[in-house]
């Protein structure tokens, strides 16, 4: 019988063994440092303010693994030797495997700050780190001031957690406004907004320059770049972004850039070993999508695809329509198609934008100016229908289309109020005025 | 698995510890229960309207201030930081203390209420009661009864924690309308409307007491003889009353089943759904979410709806009368047609819906099918003796071990150890039948919104009927299940807008997507090939 080994328990790893042993009797064998059994590391942050506890972030039962012959191995994976097809662990035993599956995510960005590895000072990534954060700032007592470097979605999660156990927070992010790398001007502004409205010391266009330590070796300041203002505090959270969790690879033949280099069918260099989720580096991408994608889905999707090729049906990786989803405090935010920021916008695009006057709710829809081809939408405080704008993508549906057609998109709950008759009044507004 | 870590101490410092203002507020509602708790002891108050105005003021007031502080100061929004922490609600001391005090409350309520100070004989009442007798002459011009008593703190109860629901989910249109919903069902239906009824009762005319949304078989008395005997003595309103409980549970629950799901009831309408909904909503994610609990549910409710069936079959046998000249409903004419209508039931089902049901939901089907049969044709042979067990037996058993033991002492009793709608959910015979046309035979269902779930847990978490919402939503399967009180808080509280309630065609209700959208099309219908 075949033996797949995976290293990585995460949503990529599982969704992977789930759909291998649907499929086929192979062997299968998934290894993981971090935890014993999967859990949902988007939910880490519901297990630190209380709205769940750890055990409910199980997706599965238990019993589930064994009942679907699915082995599952706590260690460390120290190095990968694809000669013998040998696995070696922390602990010096070994492994073998016939196919090999990397699997293992990423891991919290430091750029090289003086003290970025004092006590106090940690990432929000695996369940060590909510250990970790318990132990640090379990209360304001113990936590007088926090400081979260870094606004992405990431950053922002830490800071609601933090506030929730009423821990004063300062939000240090690099750039000019909140995640407007990635936002269109007018959401990006309306979250600092609805960040500062919780008590959030919200600092923009600030950079960390220095961590500093009390006697102890524990965090007692950081420095602010910009101002050289020292802001004391008690922890201080790095979410600067993450980067593929790969260096255990160093020394192996498998190729590595950023991350694990993998062709269409997730294939890397090496025969018989392949790499999905996070800490895949696709060399040819599809579309917009960018090469290292770190989000729930897509691992979700790479496992889905690569369970096929593996059980003799060979696939690539084929990701259709962008969409993703968040949330910043109190409002949700959806995406489908592209919609890009001032500076990252292609020469082509436009948009249209709406916000409601509460200031919680608005939408931007991008298009092409040229044909007013519908690109793509982001949605704050608004629910919307995936498929239907996946439909209306593949469709090349216009903008006018979209527009009218709003209400067939809604997802709110049932009673909720409706905008798109506001929205429809703006839009021919603009196109008055325009 | 899935139990809260509970605090035992009751002093260890928290993060989410209550703030002053929640402590003095906690602090007023424990007074007034205080004092109806020294009434019970048989404190003697003078200016019994003040002092009880008094006590059931301070209790209200101190929901309602620990509400406002808790919620008001805070952005619209989910508010459940702490939940798993707080010992009240993650089966801490407080949570102990609190189950305890309610299961004795229920105990000397249904078995003990001399000692609530209810006159037996025509006797006065004393202590608690007492208190509550100015207002029910008041309200329904005669004495209290225990029973009133209660029906006050029941309505209190769903209107002030009605109240605190209401601040919590301000920012979602659907729970507020349907906790105003449930908050007037209970404070006309329920409580002033039978009492109002009563007022009308005179030598010559009577009516049973009739909360006209408790509709059998929750309301599993409603055919008793004593009740249908003063219905028909009442006249054309008393016969009314009489049909409309039978139109309410054969033709008017059907109809709205169908088209919204048991919902309409269950977190609309029924006052066991109020009380859940509003003073159990802090003890929702307490239900247990395993399969094995599903499995339990399962049997356990189904065998309640077999039990109800029964019995309330023999209870009306057993008054009916062989002779058909008398009167046209014999003994005789009522077996047969029950029997009818369950064999119509079962062969439709069988017919039309065998695909939809799993397996063992087949088997259940079929062997209970059988067994009312055996009982039937047992009785219909040997024509003396009353199936297997004496009618009253049956009755009174019926009515100990389901209507008081389960659905008041473990229903309510226990909320702060095993959830909120225990009772829903393993008990009741209401919720069965519905929850099996709900998910035979409605348009009701929840959609799942393609590939945006990050499989986070909140919305299993919180589903106080202990669905595993997730395991649906991740593969993007709507959630179509006998169970789902309809809610609505796995939608609320998800953070990704996954999830929406919703009455659409029947058509593609049941979709089992393995895979789901954000792959390309090919792998799609690869996967889903069966
Ligand atoms: C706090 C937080 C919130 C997030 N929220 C969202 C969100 O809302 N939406 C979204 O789309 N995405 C979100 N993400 C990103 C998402 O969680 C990741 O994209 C996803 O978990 C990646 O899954 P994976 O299977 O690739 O890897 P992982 O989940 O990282 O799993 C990899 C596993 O491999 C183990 N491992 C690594 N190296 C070794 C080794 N050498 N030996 C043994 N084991 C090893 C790791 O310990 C880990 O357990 C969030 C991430 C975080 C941290
Ligand atoms: S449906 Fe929503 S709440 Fe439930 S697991 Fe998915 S994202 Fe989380
Ligand atoms: S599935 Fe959702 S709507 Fe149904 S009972 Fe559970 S939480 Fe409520």
């Amino acid at each position: 019988m075949e033996h797949v080994v995976i290293i990585g328990n995460g949503i990529s790893g599982v969704t992977l063994a789930r759909h291998i042993r649907k499929l086929s009797n192979k062997k299968i064998t998934i290894i993981s440092a971090e935890t014993e059994y999967f859990f949902s590391r988007t939910a880490l942050m519901y297990v630190y303010m209380g709205h769940m506890t750890f055990e409910h972030t199980k997706p599965y039962e238990d019993w589930f693994w064994k009942k679907n012959r699915i082995e599952l191995k706590q260690a460390y994976v120290t190095s990968v030797n694809t000669a013998s097809k040998t696995l070696h662990f922390s602990e010096g035993n070994t492994i073998t495997y016939d196919k090999l599956v990397i699997a293992t995510g990423s891991k919290p960005n430091k750029f090289g700050w003086p003290g970025q590895d004092l006590d106090g000072v940690q990432g929000l990534y695996s369940k060590q780190d909510l250990d970790r954060l318990e132990q640090n700032a379990p209360n304001n007592e113990v936590c007088k001031r926090a400081v979260v470097v870094g606004g992405g979605l990431i950053g922002i999660e830490l800071v609601e957690m933090l506030n929730s156990r009423n821990i004063p927070v300062t939000f240090l992010v690099r750039e000019s406004s909140f995640w407007n790398s990635v936002l269109p001007e007018g959401e990006s502004e309306m979250i600092n907004r609805h960040i500062k409205s919780h008590g959030i010391d919200l600092r923009l266009s600030s950079n960390l320059k220095e961590i500093k330590s009390d006697t102890n070796g524990h965090v007692s300041a950081v420095i602010i770049e910009e101002t050289g203002e020292e802001l004391a505090c008690d922890l201080v959270g790095l979410t600067a972004g993450v980067t593929p969790n790969i260096d255990f690879l160093k020394d192996s033949e498998i190729e590595t850039g950023k991350g694990v280099k993998v062709n269409r069918f997730l294939e890397t260099n090496i025969k018989d070993v392949y790499a999905i989720g996070d800490c895949a580096e696709q060399q040819e991408t599809v579309g917009n999508r960018r090469p290292i994608e770190a989000v729930w889905y897509t691992g979700r999707m790479m496992g889905e695809t690569l369970a096929q090729t593996l059980c003799g049906n060979k696939m690539p990786y084929n990701p259709g329509h962008w969409f993703n989803s968040a949330k910043f405090m109190d409002i949700e935010y959806q995406t489908y198609g592209w919609v890009f920021n001032e500076k990252g916008q292609p020469d082509y695009e436009q948009h249209f934008h709406w916000k409601h006057k509460d200031d919680d709710k608005c939408i931007t829809i991008a298009y092409r100016k040229d044909n007013n081809a519908f690109l793509g939408i982001n949605t704050f405080g608004i629910r919307m229908k995936h498929d239907v704008f996946d439909k209306w993508l593949t469709e090349h549906r216009t903008l006018d289309y979209v527009i009218s057609h709003l209400k067939n998109a809604n997802f709110d709950p049932e009673f909720y109020s409706q905008y798109d008759d506001q929205i429809k009044a703006a839009y021919s507004n603009t196109l008055q005025t325009a | 698995m899935n139990t809260p870590k509970p605090s035992m101490s009751l002093t260890k410092p928290e993060a989410f510890d209550l703030s002053i203002k929640q402590k003095i507020s906690t602090a007023i509602g424990l007074l007034g229960l205080i004092i109806l708790i020294l009434a019970a002891f048989n404190v003697h108050f003078p200016y019994k309207p003040v002092v009880l105005t008094l006590s059931l003021v301070m209790i209200s007031a101190g929901v309602i201030l620990f509400a406002n502080d808790l919620y008001l100061g805070k952005h619209a929004g989910i508010k459940n930081d702490g939940v798993m922490f707080k010992s009240v609600s993650s089966r801490g001391i407080w949570a102990w203390l609190t189950g305890i005090a309610l299961t004795a409350f229920y105990i000397i309520l249904y078995f003990k209420a001399t000692w609530l100070g209810l006159g037996q004989n025509g006797a006065e009442n004393t202590g608690l009661v007492a208190l509550f007798d100015p207002l029910s002459n008041i309200i329904s011009g005669s004495k209290a009864s225990q029973w009133f008593v209660y029906g006050v703190l029941y309505t209190i109860a769903i209107l002030a924690f009605g109240y605190k629901f209401l601040l919590k989910y301000r920012h979602n249109r659907y729970e507020r309308l349907r906790t105003y919903s449930v908050m007037f069902f209970q404070l006309a239906f329920a409580f002033l409307i039978p009492e109002f009824m009563a007022r009308l009762n005179s030598d010559s005319f009577s009516l049973p007491y009739y909360d006209l949304k408790n509709i059998w078989p929750l309301n599993y008395y409603n055919f008793e003889q004593y009740r249908v005997n003063s219905f028909i003595d009442a006249g054309d309103i008393g016969l009314a009353l009489l049909i409309f409980g039978i139109v309410s549970i054969f033709v008017i629950t059907p109809i709205l089943t169908y088209k919204y799901g048991k919902r309409w009831y269950c977190s609309w309408v029924c006052g066991c759904g109020g009380l859940a909904e509003t003073s159990g909503d802090p003890f929702r994610h307490l239900s247990d979410k395993r399969q094995f609990a599903w499995k339990i549910e399962r049997w356990v409710v189904h065998s309640v709806v077999v039990f109800v069936v029964l019995m309330t079959t023999a209870v009306v046998h057993s008054y009916l009368g062989d002779d058909q000249t008398k009167y046209w409903l014999t003994k005789q004419t009522f077996l047969i047609s029950v029997a009818a209508i369950l064999t119509l039931v079962f062969v439709l089902v069988m017919v039309f819906k065998r695909a939809q049901l799993a397996k063992d939901a087949k088997y259940g089907a079929i062997g209970y099918f059988v067994i009312i049969m055996v009982l039937f044709a047992m009785h219909y042979f040997n024509g003396t003796q009353l199936f297997l067990f004496k009618t009253e037996t049956l009755r009174q058993s019926y009515g100990f071990l389901i209507g008081s033991i389960f659905s008041g002492v473990i229903g309510t009793g226990f909320y702060p150890i095993f959830g909120n709608r225990v009772w829903c959910r393993f008990g009741c015979p209401m919720a069965a039948i519905l929850g099996f046309q709900q998910r035979l035979f409605s348009r009701f269902r929840i959609t799942t919104n393609g590939g945006q779930c990050i499989s986070c847990g909140n919305c299993s978490t919180y589903c106080e009927m202990g669905i595993d919402v997730r395991a649906y939503a991740q593969k993007g399967e709507n959630i179509v299940r006998s169970s789902c009180v309809g809610c609505g808080i796995c939608s609320a509280v998800c953070p990704r807008g996954v999830l929406k309630l919703e009455n659409d065609s029947l058509k593609g209700r049941i979709d089992s997507n393995e895979i789901l959208l954000g792959n390309d099309v090919d792998l799609m219908d690869l996967v889903n090939q069966k």
